[in-house]
C-alpha cells in the first residue's frame, strides 16, 4: 500500500535522534503548558516560533505537534485536579473528572483520561494518515475558485458558528483582516495601511501579532484579575484503573473517538462540540445513570477521547488544504509560512518527508505522552504550585524576547504592546480571539485566491463559481449566514419547546477559555 | 463558581457602557481602512479586476457595520462576556494597580533594550513584572531575574546564533 510505505518512510524520518529529541521536547513542553494555568498550546507555539527560525522545519513542526497533543493531556490533569479547565475542550472533563477526584477516585480519572487520550489519539492519527491523502487527491484538482470558497467558509464558520456572540465574532474577524492588510499589496506593490512608516511596509509579522494577542494580552488580562485566594488542588497518587474501570471505559473511548475526529476535521468543528456530544451520549447509554453528576468514569473517558481525536481531525484540513480550524492549527500554519513552505494540497507532493515525518511523529508523541503522563501525573500536578508572579512575568519576558528576536528592532515591541492592549480589551469585552487570528492568517490568502480566480477567468466574474464545489460551498456559506433567521422562525413557531438541557458550565462561550 | 453569574450574559466585570469604546475603536479602524483604500491607485487591468482596493473596502465596511451594530447592542443592554481562566477571578474589577506598573516595566524595556542591552533591560522587565504581580521577596526575585536575563542572552548567542544587544555591558559579556 502506498500510504503505508509513505508512513514507514515517515517513521524513518521521525525516528532520527534529532527528531526524536524534538518530539520528546514537544510533548514535555506541551504537557507543561497544558498543566500550567494561563498558557496553552497556541501561545506556547507562538512564543517558540521566533526561536525556531534556524531549525529544520520538519523538526520544528514535530515539536509543535508534540506541544499540541501534549497540551491535551496536560489540560485534562488540571481540570480533574483543580476543576478549572485550562482548555475550552476540557470543560466537560472537569465536570465528572473533578467530582471523581473529590470522591477519592482521582487516580482512576487521570488514568482513564490518559489512556483514553492515547487510544483516541492513535486511532485519530491513523485516520489522519488514511484520509488526508484522499482529501489531497480530491483537492489537487480544485482551482482557485474552490479554494476561495473553502477558505471563506473556514473563516465564516470560525466567526459565526463558534462563540457566544456572532456580532463580536465578526468584529474580531474584521480587526484580524485589517491587520492582515498592512503592508504591500502583492499584485500592484502599493502600500496599504503603512502610514508612511517604513517599518510597516513589509507587513506585520504574524509571529509578533500572535505573541501580542495570545501572550501579552493574556498576561495583562490575568494580571488585572489575578486570583488572590489560593486554589486547592486535590493530592493524587499513581494513576491506575481497576478491571471495572476498564470495562466501563473502553466503549466511551471508541465512541468519543468516532465523534471527535470528524468534528475536528470540519471547518468549524473544534473540540468543544464533540466533547459535549460525547458526554451526552455517554450519559444516555450508561448503566450507572445515578453516578452522572457525581463522578462517572464514562463522563471522563468519552469526552477526553473526543478531545484528542478532534486534535488529529484538525490536522487533516490543516495539512491537506492549508485550512486552520483552531488557534493552535492557525499558529502552526503561521509556522509553515515562516519556513517558506506553501500550505495547501501540494504540501503532500512537495514536502512528503515533512508531512509523513510529522504524522509518524504523532504516533510516537502519543506513546511518549502516555508514558510520561501515567506514572508522572503527581509530578506534573506540582507545576501548579509555581508562584504566579514568576509565571506571568515569565510569559511577558519570553513574549518580549521572542518578538524582539524576530527582527532585533525595538519597534516590534511597540507593536507588541499596542496589540497586547488590543488583546486585553478583547478579553475584557468578550471579543473572541480565534476569529482575529484566523482572519489575519487567511485574509491575505483569500485575497490572493480571489485575484487568481479572476486572472484565470480573464476578469470574468463568473470565474468565482466556475467549479461545482465552489457553488456547493457558497450554498453552505449562505445557509450559515441565514441561520439566525431560520432559527428565529423556528422559535416563533415552536415557542413552548426549550433547548436541550445543558450543564451550567457549558453555557460559557467555548472561546472564552484560554487558547 | 462565577459561571452562574456569566451564564445570563452579564458578567460581574463588564457593567456600564465602557464597551462603547470597543465600538468606537471598530468605527475608527473601519474609517482608517476606508480612508487608506481611497488613496490607492487602481491601474486598469483586465487580469486583475479586483485590484488592491476591493478587499480593504469590504473589510472597512465590515468594521463600520460591526461598530454600529455593537453600539446598538450595547445601548440595548448587551454585554460581552469577560474571559475566564484558571487564575482569573472576575469578582473584582480590573486591578489597575497591577496592570499599570506591569505596562511600565514593559515600556521601560522598550526604551532601554537598545541602549542598556538585553541583560539590563530584561532583568528590569522580569523583576519589575514580578514586583507588579505581587512578588516581594526582593533578593530571590532579583537573583531569578538576573539569571533569566543572562541565561537567555547566552542561550540565544550560542544556541540560536541570535545576538541580542549587549548594550553597556558590551565588553563584559
Amino acid at each position: 500500500m502506498d500510504t503505508f510505505n509513505l508512513l514507514l518512510q515517515g517513521f524513518s524520518t521521525a525516528l532520527t535522534p534529532m527528531n526524536l529529541m524534538f518530539a520528546c521536547l514537544g510533548v514535555l513542553l506541551g504537557t507543561a503548558v497544558g498543566v500550567l494555568p494561563g498558557i496553552g498550546p497556541a501561545m506556547a507555539i507562538a512564543l517558540l516560533l521566533p526561536l525556531t527560525y534556524n531549525l529544520e522545519p520538519t523538526s520544528a513542526l514535530i515539536m509543535f505537534a508534540g506541544i499540541y497533543y501534549g497540551g491535551m493531556y496536560g489540560g485534562s490533569t488540571t481540570s480533574i485536579l483543580l476543576n478549572t479547565p485550562g482548555e475550552s475542550s476540557t470543560v466537560i472533563t472537569a465536570i465528572e473528572g473533578h467530582k471523581m477526584a473529590k470522591a477519592g477516585r482521582a487516580a482512576q480519572a487521570l488514568a482513564t483520561a490518559a489512556i483514553g487520550s492515547f487510544v483516541a489519539g492513535t486511532i485519530g492519527t491513523a485516520l489522519l494518515a488514511a484520509f488526508a491523502p484522499l482529501v489531497v487527491k480530491f483537492a489537487v484538482s480544485l482551482g482557485p475558485s474552490s479554494y476561495l470558497a473553502i477558505m471563506v467558509l473556514g473563516l465564516l464558520t470560525v466567526t459565526a458558528v463558534l462563540g457566544a456572540s456572532k456580532l463580536r465574532g465578526f468584529a474580531s474577524v474584521g480587526l484580524g483582516l485589517a491587520i492582515g492588510l498592512v503592508g504591500m499589496d502583492p499584485v500592484t506593490g502599493q502600500q496599504r495601511l503603512v502610514f508612511g512608516i517604513p517599518l510597516l511596509s513589509d507587513g506585520l509579522d504574524i509571529v509578533v501579532v500572535a505573541v501580542a494577542i495570545f501572550a501579552v494580552g493574556e498576561a495583562f488580562w490575568i494580571a488585572a484579575h489575578l486570583r488572590r485566594s489560593k486554589m486547592s488542588t486535590i493530592p493524587v497518587g499513581q494513576p491506575w484503573m481497576g478491571k471495572q474501570d476498564w470495562k466501563r471505559s473502553w466503549k466511551p473511548w471508541l465512541r468519543g473517538t468516532a465523534l471527535g475526529f470528524p468534528f475536528g476535521a470540519m471547518p468549524a468543528g473544534g473540540a468543544e462540540v464533540p466533547t459535549f456530544l460525547s458526554y451526552s451520549v455517554e450519559k444516555k447509554l450508561t448503566k450507572h445513570p445515578e453516578e452522572f453528576g457525581h463522578g462517572a468514569i464514562e463522563g471522563v473517558a468519552g469526552p477526553e477521547a473526543a478531545n484528542n481525536a478532534s486534535a488529529a481531525g484538525t490536522l487533516t484540513p490543516l495539512l491537506a488544504l492549508g485550512l486552520p480550524t483552531n488557534a493552535t492549527a492557525g499558529v502552526m500554519l503561521a509556522a509553515l509560512i515562516q519556513f517558506g513552505i506553501q500550505p495547501g494540497p501540494l504540501l503532500f507532493q512537495n514536502e512528503p518527508i515533512l508531512v509523513w515525518g510529522l504524522i509518524a511523529s504523532l504516533f510516537i508523541g502519543n506513546t511518549l505522552l502516555l508514558l510520561i503522563n501515567l506514572p508522572m501525573a503527581p509530578l506534573w500536578a506540582r507545576l501548579l504550585r509555581i508562584p504566579r508572579p514568576y509565571l506571568y512575568a515569565g510569559i511577558l519576558f519570553f513574549a518580549t524576547l521572542g518578538a524582539y528576536a524576530v527582527n532585533l528592532q525595538a519597534f516590534d515591541l511597540v507593536i507588541l504592546l499596542v496589540l497586547g492592549a488590543l488583546g486585553f480589551a478583547m478579553r475584557r469585552f468578550g471579543l473572541p480571539i480565534l476569529p482575529l487570528i484566523i482572519g489575519l492568517i487567511l485574509g491575505p490568502r483569500i485575497e490572493n485566491q480571489l485575484r487568481k480566480a479572476f486572472q484565470l477567468s480573464a476578469g470574468d466574474i463568473s470565474g468565482l463559481w466556475s467549479e461545482p464545489l465552489a457553488v456547493g460551498v457558497y450554498a453552505v456559506v449562505a445557509l450559515i449566514l441565514a441561520w439566525p433567521l431560520v432559527a428565529l422562525a423556528w422559535r416563533r413557531f415552536r415557542p413552548g419547546e426549550e433547548a436541550v438541557q445543558v450543564p451550567a458550565s457549558l453555557e460559557r462561550d467555548p472561546h472564552q477559555s484560554r487558547l | 463558581m462565577t459561571q452562574q453569574a456569566t451564564a445570563a450574559g452579564k458578567p460581574a466585570a463588564g457593567t456600564g457602557r465602557s464597551e462603547l469604546g470597543i465600538a468606537a475603536l471598530l468605527g475608527v479602524a473601519g474609517a482608517v481602512v476606508l480612508w487608506d483604500a481611497s488613496r490607492l491607485v487602481v491601474p486598469y487591468s483586465v487580469s486583475d479586476p479586483v485590484g488592491p482596493k476591493t478587499l480593504p473596502i469590504i473589510i472597512g465596511s465590515l468594521l463600520l457595520v460591526t461598530a454600529v451594530m455593537l453600539a446598538v447592542n450595547v445601548l440595548r443592554g448587551g454585554r460581552g462576556q469577560a474571559e475566564e481562566g484558571e487564575d482569573v477571578d472576575l469578582s473584582h474589577p480590573s486591578d489597575w494597580k497591577t496592570v499599570l506598573p506591569l505596562a511600565g516595566a514593559f515600556v521601560l524595556n522598550i526604551l532601554l533594550i537598545g541602549v542598556a542591552g538585553w541583560v539590563v533591560s530584561g532583568t528590569l522587565l522580569f523583576w519589575g513584572s514580578v514586583w507588579a504581580l505581587g512578588g516581594r521577596n526582593y533578593v530571590r526575585d532579583g537573583v531569578v531575574s538576573v539569571t533569566m536575563a543572562l541565561l537567555t542572552f547566552y542561550g540565544f548567542y550560542f544556541g540560536l546564533d541570535i545576538k541580542l544587544p549587549a548594550g553597556i555591558l558590551a565588553g563584559i559579556l
